[in-house]
């Protein structure tokens, strides 16, 4: 299909100030275009809306972890839901943890286009690439973690921005990676020895180095390699009751720092589920939002963004690259736990939960992302994510815009709830009334997210000359209000379009698409020093050899596609 | 004159070595020399210019002499069996690479196979235990860089996994560890005093069948329960030591073995091992690792599990993946007789498996995908011999602690001779055209 006419949609697209006007869509040769003379295909789109494909800036989809999650869990399967193989769709299973293919034609299904691969382990790059590579449809890309890498540490500790930095253009190459990712800084190196770091001045054992000195000199890093995306960060102390403070003590890191790319990226730090950073109190027992403290500084601060990681009230399969948080969830829930350290890099932990609306603190937490998206002033730098699964799953997305959209869907939850008063109280959720229209909706999940991403001068919107990622919803925003037709809308779109080629015709899968993957390839001034740090230490600390290490584009990755940058100068 | 190629991965054991270096002739037909390799993966690599090798596909005669074939003609057979049988089984795909177990389940999607590993007769029981009760573990570099206290529980490396003590467990010298195995205490957990249990700094003498009560003594010591005078034939002031030095150690490792996965209580003494494992995590760090035989069944568990959403024993045959091992395994399923054809590539059931499964296979249409005549081979109709995967073709592989590491080719296979990849691409094009679905 070459070109297509999507006619007479209520138009919603933030990229270009477009709020729901009535409006036609051409598609060309896998770009959006002004007008065409002839379509080969014409789309009806009367009385539903029309989005450019959704962005995930932040899903665990791919990779050594998520396969963890999927390989012990067989109890999260469903048989009953395990969708058969037919014609052009393989088989596809899991709930919490789909498969690949469950993965991508969910994602289909709610108009999703790219999907960013959160936490990618280097020495398990290999692995995550086969998972993108099998996973059909979506473009995607992954962010190898730095956080607790000894090249890093040692770099930072030292001052060495410019050795720093020239490491990780090299990592970024041999695993393939979009950007730099930062999980429970020195934290997970704690782990290691049991330990952890719980604020920005906790000393990382024997590199007596400080998160705070991981956090500032990664942004610097980063922004000397004028990477497209900015420093991708899950701070310390996740998840514990009062960890607000330590979330403020980080961002506050991000002042003075400036953005430096050409990828019309406007923010140094991306800090990812925020939700978890942002309780009140002491102890479970006076757990607390602090939501709006968190919310009120990210507002004043634009060299900020975050998503959300909404908690969706199901049970899931927690999975994070804080290897010593999920050590302690585990003492929590005494479900099962599984734990990987990575030699000389990170490490990772997973262990199931359940969010259960009965529970005070899940309530709390499900109030909190909502809160806090409902307080945020400007949804270009607020996502929609759920950390896809450590929040729940991903494809409970339409639901949270159900609960963002409409009021009254937040007090059926509220009153179905055994605490309903004592949830009320933690937060001010409960005396926020504001409905989120489709047009900040769609810059929670696309403009804003591929902005971000440093991609918005190809996805997340509809302007000519874009990525021709489209979706048509059955959603009728004149005439629709029942808050349900919007969860079901947001499952189930009617088109989707992907680079020009339709993936979904009337809600039917037509295609498996021309998925591809992004990475960054970064030139950077030979450094000597660095190429014999990397050398030395595969000799004598790595279990593999450098040579045997590195991600080839040509076996591991369909459709590569470099981000090319010149940081020489 | 000859070449020296470095960085070959080791397509033998879990451990998979991807140091080795070989010297191959100016053509780069012959391997002359093998560096770094133990004796076995040596041999592995030696064997490929066997005089004896048989290239080409094979179908049993009547009288049970064999009959060559072309590989299109073996692409077909397999495809027919594979078609016509109500529930195939396709076993094996520890010994190859993630891209052809690739294809392979695309196969099994469309003829509604059961997808197994050798997990199943091997650390199956493992993967189990983790479903029960989770599994703290860490790569082999933790290990190297990290580890003060070493148990080998049940398990042989010395025979098994012979590079592994001198890379990751005993004699590695890594960040944290500079004095190699002066760093280290090793803890040798065995009915049988092998040859690994003579390296040890500790020895314990486990009675047979009886690791499940000496792992449960293990926890209630650490708990500072009492203990009765012996258990399991260890003094129980033996343990009380054992777990003080372990109490006492910064990074403790637990490396197990076939002596507790399939010995009496199968998965529970896993599950026991790893309880053991995580408590440990109260006092210090520690992590369990399982010594995985093949040197791709790991990588086998991991494809299945993105693709289909469990490690081993995946029957399709009712459209969608079930999983339910004691059901849909192939020892349960080929004693039952529920199998009416067979797949087996890149293992050997015939050596590994109960002689009442053997006969079933003998007694079904199999074809065996192997490079060398194998027992299953010889009780297959049909052997279809192929490249060797890490040796004259490439491809992806994991290491027992799950790292994956790309394989190399170094030698050009016999002339006309197809990749598993490539004959499993002409058993799914067959497929194709048979069940009428050209996509």
């Amino acid at each position: 299909m070459t070109s297509i006419h999507i006619k007479n949609g209520f138009v919603v697209d933030p990229a270009q100030g477009i709020h729901g006007d009535k409006k036609d869509i051409f598609i060309e040769n896998g770009k959006i275009v002004k007008s065409l003379t002839h379509a080969e295909k014409t789309i009806d789109a009367s009385g539903m809306v029309v989005m450019a494909g959704g962005v995930d800036i932040h899903s665990h989809v791919a990779g050594a972890k998520v396969n963890v999650g999927r390989n012990f869990r067989p109890e999260d399967k469903m048989q009953s839901t395990y969708e058969p193989y037919h014609g052009i769709r393989h088989m596809a299973g899991g709930t919490s943890v789909p498969t690949v293919f469950k993965t991508a034609y969910t994602y289909a299904d709610m108009g999703y286009t790219t999907v960013i691969e959160a936490a990618m382990p280097p020495l398990y790059a290999r692995h995550t690439h086969e998972e993108l590579r099998d996973t059909p449809i979506l473009d995607q890309a992954a962010l190898p973690m730095f956080g607790n890498n000894w090249f890093i540490l040692d770099y930072l500790k030292r001052g060495e921005i410019e050795n720093a930095a020239a490491y990780t253009a090299w990592l970024l190459r041999a695993t393939k990676g979009y950007g730099i990712k930062c999980v429970n800084p020195g934290g997970t190196e704690a782990w290691a020895w049991g330990l952890n770091c719980l604020s920005i001045d906790d000393p990382v054992p024997y590199f007596d180095i400080t998160p705070k000195q991981i956090v500032s000199g990664l942004m610097e890093v980063n922004e000397s390699l004028h990477l497209p995306h900015s420093l991708h960060l899950h701070s310390n102390n996740l998840g514990n009751p009062g960890n607000y403070t330590t979330t403020l003590d980080t961002l506050k890191l991000s002042e003075g720092i400036k953005p430096n790319n050409n990828f019309n990226r406007e923010q140094v730090l991306h800090h990812t589920h925020i939700q978890f950073h942002s309780y009140g109190g002491t102890t479970w027992a006076d757990f607390e939002s602090k939501g709006k403290e968190v919310m009120d500084y990210i507002n004043n601060n634009p060299a900020v963004t975050c998503d959300i990681g909404f908690v969706t009230l199901d049970e899931t399969t927690t999975m994070t690259g804080d290897g010593p948080f999920e050590y302690h969830l585990n003492k929590l829930n005494h479900l099962k736990w599984a734990n990987t350290d990575v030699e000389l890099e990170c490490g990772s932990g997973i262990v199931p939960y359940v969010y259960s609306k009965d529970v005070y603190v899940c309530g709390v937490q499900w109030s909190i992302g909502l809160e806090m998206a409902l307080l945020a002033k400007d949804h270009m730098r607020c996502h929609l994510t759920t950390d896809h699964p450590n929040a729940g799953p991903f494809w409970r997305y339409p639901r949270v815009i159900k609960w963002l959209m409409s009021e009254k869907a937040r007090n059926d939850v509220f009153a179905s709830m055994k605490n309903e008063d004592k949830v009320r109280d933690r937060s001010t959720l409960g005396s926020i009334d504001r409905e989120l229209t489709l047009y900040e909706i769609a810059q929670m999940t696309r403009a804003g997210t591929a902005k971000a991403l440093g991609l918005s001068s190809s996805i997340g919107g509809l302007a000519p000359g874009m990525q021709a990622d489209v979706v048509v919803y059955p959603y009728n925003p004149e005439t629709d209000s029942d808050p349900e037709k919007i969860e079901w809308a947001f499952s189930h779109a009617k088109y989707l379009i992907k680079s020009g080629e339709v993936i979904l015709n009337d809600g039917e899968l037509v295609s498996n698409g021309n998925k591809k993957t992004y990475w960054v390839d970064v030139t950077t001034k030979p450094n000597r020093q660095v190429e014999r740090d990397i050398d030395r230490t595969f000799v004598k600390y790595y279990t593999v050899t450098k040579n045997n290490y590195e991600v080839t584009e040509h076996e591991f990755m369909k459709n590569p596609c470099a981000v090319k940058i010149d940081a020489v100068q | 004159m000859s070449k020296r190629i470095t960085d070959i991965i080791c397509p033998f054991c879990g451990t998979l070595c991807d140091d080795i270096e070989i010297d191959v002739s100016d053509d780069g037909k012959q391997i002359l020399e093998v560096y770094n390799a133990c004796a076995i993966g040596s041999e592995k690599f030696l064997h490929v210019q066997s005089p004896d090798r048989i290239t080409r596909p094979r179908m049993k005669q009547e009288d049970g002499s064999w009959n060559e074939i072309t590989y299109d003609e073996a692409a077909k057979y397999t495809a027919k069996i594979l078609c016509d049988a109500k529930k195939p089984l396709m076993y094996g795909w520890s010994s190859t690479s993630c891209e052809a177990q690739s294809i392979g389940h695309m196969i099994g999607e469309q003829v509604g196979g059961v997808l197994d590993n050798t997990a199943t007769v091997c650390h199956g029981s493992t993967l189990i235990a983790m479903q029960d009760v989770g599994i703290p573990s860490c790569t082999l570099g933790e290990v190297k860089n990290r580890a003060d206290r070493i148990i080998f529980w049940g398990c042989n490396p010395a025979h098994a996994h012979p590079r592994h003590m001198s890379r990751y467990s005993i004699y590695s010298r890594g960040y944290f560890t500079g004095k190699g195995s002066k760093s280290r205490k090793i803890i040798v957990v065995d009915p049988r005093p092998t040859d690994s249990a003579s390296l040890a700094d500790e020895y314990i003498q486990v009675e047979q069948g009886r690791d499940y009560e000496l792992l449960d003594a293990f926890r209630a010591a650490l708990k500072g329960a009492p203990l009765p005078e012996m258990i399991a034939g260890v003094p129980s002031e033996k343990i009380y030591e054992l777990v003080e030095i372990l109490k006492q150690g910064r990074f403790v490792v637990i490396f197990f073995g076939m002596g507790v996965t399939h010995s009496l209580g199968k998965n529970h003494n896993i599950d026991m091992a790893i309880a053991l494992t995580s408590d440990l995590n109260n006092y210090t760090k520690a992590s369990i690792i399982a010594m995985r035989g093949h040197y791709n069944v790991t990588g086998s568990g991991q494809v299945l599990g993105w693709q289909f959403g469990f490690p081993f024993c995946v029957d399709l045959s009712r459209g969608f993946a079930r999983y339910n091992p004691g059901e849909t395994s192939s020892n349960d399923l080929l004693m039952r007789g529920e199998v009416d054809g067979c797949l087996v590539i890149g293992s050997d059931p015939g050596s590994h498996f109960p002689i009442g499964s053997v006969k079933k296979i003998n007694a079904i249409p199999t074809v065996c995908v192997d490079p060398h005549m194998t027992p299953t081979a010889a009780i297959s109709k049909c052997h279809v011999p192929v490249a060797l995967v890490g040796i004259e073709v490439g491809g992806s592989c994991y290491r027992m602690d799950n790292v994956p590491i790309d394989s190399r080719k170094v030698v050009e296979p016999p002339a006309g001779m197809l990749t598993d990849a490539e004959f499993l691409d002409l058993v799914l094009k067959e497929v194709n055209q048979i069940k009428g679905d050209a996509t």
